[in-house]
């Protein structure tokens, strides 16, 4: 039996393809509307990871670049849960994240900011979740740097967030962003999200309960998937 | 004033852009690093897959006409088969799955795969064969979904149940890629005249 079609995406809760404060998106935004499907097995299946796929310390970006020493920053632990619309935990699914140095230098040869680059910092990491849903990184936290859109565009810290879930229409790259930081209210690629309570999902907590005291501090983060609608007759092609 | 029971279903998270650094995270090398012992998504099919082996190249280009560069896209397909992994059985280490970097001065992309086979579509209507395609980029606040399909496949895409729901008849060709050989070019238009069909799935 198939599984049943996904809840459908909010497209207005996500942004729109055209945010013109994000000028980026002026030229790369289609102009005719998209074309709705009904899911058939192309959106409802998706690629699958293992843990030979990965490495147990892919998720240490403190350590997985690590040459001669940490890397200069401040020591966070970022960790959450995937969990879909239902609240049903996502299982084993594959979460990458990336993001620039403390400096908000990134390690990309197409990056050119003045900031230096840190040689014990990579800057990316991946986990599979647990059979509960939860992730959980160590990292450095990113600083914010500046971006070519207005001549003084400041990018708040963030780290990008990729996740798959089990069906390739429920892919998914976000952006977190962290608990009061006064870049969030002026950015154009945040703000492209219209609804302040979608914005306010993307932004992590300082979780000092999750802390390691002396080491590292905490933020937590979950991140929602879409969910199954529910199927109350399941000989009803059409759902309910 | 009542207040009804709550619903208590959570919201998707909003989609951001993957930004202008997006290789970091999901393709080092391409930024210019190795970290991962593994890097996923070089290999779609594995060694053991049947079926035709095919090329696909192309460039996606923006609203001026200009190659998009720093764009990422990921492939799902199913097998020769028409079957997906995980929904029944295909080869052993075939994937399904990849991702496609372009080359960063011409922004030409190119990955080898193989043909698919056409796949049950609803109400048990066959689809043609295609491929699944997702694009993130800077500048794209959510990833863009399309379907490319094959040229010499006429008489499957006529009646591809997908292509059929294209009210504007003369867009849906915006999805087949042409054939040469076994080399298929697929160029995808973000926006304007050629623009390509994108879905909400």
């Amino acid at each position: 039996m198939s599984p049943s079609d996904l809840i459908q995406r909010d497209r207005q809760w996500h942004p729109p393809a055209h945010a013109p404060d994000y000028k980026t998106s002026v030229a790369r935004s289609p102009h005719n509307a998209l074309l709705s499907l009904q899911n058939t097995d192309s959106e409802l299946t998706g690629p699958t990871f293992g843990h030979d796929d990965i490495d147990a310390g892919d998720n240490d970006l403190l350590r997985n670049y690590a040459q001669t020493g940490d890397p200069i920053g401040e020591r966070i632990i970022l960790h959450g849960r995937v969990l879909d619309e239902n609240a049903r935990p996502v299982p084993h699914t594959l979460v990458e994240i990336w993001q620039a140095n403390a400096g908000g230098r990134y390690r990309h040869k197409k990056d050119t900011y003045l900031a230096p680059i840190d040689p014990n910092f990579g800057g990316c990491g991946r986990t599979l979740s647990d059979d509960q849903g939860r992730y959980m990184f160590r990292t450095v936290k990113p600083g914010a740097y500046p971006w070519r859109n207005w001549v003084n565009n400041w990018r708040p810290a963030h780290i990008h967030i990729s996740v798959f879930g089990t069906a390739f229409a429920q892919r998914l790259i976000t952006q977190m962003y962290f608990e009061g930081d006064p870049l969030i209210a002026k950015c154009p690629i945040v703000n492209a999200i219209p609804d302040p309570r979608a914005i306010g999902q993307l932004v992590a907590a300082l979780d000092l309960n999750a802390s390691a005291p002396l080491d590292a501090i905490a933020y937590k983060f979950d991140i929602v998937l879409r969910g199954h609608r529910s199927t109350h007759f399941e000989n009803r092609p059409e759902g309910n | 004033m009542i207040i009804v029971q709550a619903l208590n279903y959570l919201k998707e998270s909003a989609s951001q852009t993957a930004g202008p650094f997006v290789h970091i995270g999901l393709a080092p090398g391409a930024a210019g690093f190795d970290i991962y012992a593994r890097e996923l998504g070089h290999d779609i099919i594995g060694p053991n897959a049947k079926g035709e082996r095919i090329t696909v190249t192309g460039t996606v280009t923006d609203g001026t006409g200009a190659p998009v560069k720093d764009v990422l896209i990921e492939v799902w397909q199913a097998n020769a088969a028409g079957i997906y992994p995980g929904k029944g059985a295909v080869e052993n280490s075939f994937r399904g799955w990849g991702r496609v970097i372009p080359d960063f001065d011409t922004g030409v992309f190119r990955f080898n795969t193989i043909k698919p086979g056409a796949v049950r579509g609803r109400n048990d209507v066959m689809m043609a064969p295609h491929l699944n395609l997702w694009l993130v980029a800077r500048g794209i606040n959510v990833g863009l979904n399309t379907r490319m399909y094959f040229a010499d496949e006429n008489t499957a895409n006529a009646s591809d149940p997908v292509l059929a729901l294209i009210e504007q008849a003369n867009r849906r060709d915006t999805l087949i890629a042409k054939a040469d050989g076994t080399i298929y070019h697929f160029d995808i238009c973000l926006q304007g005249a050629h623009e390509t069909v994108f879905f909400d799935i």
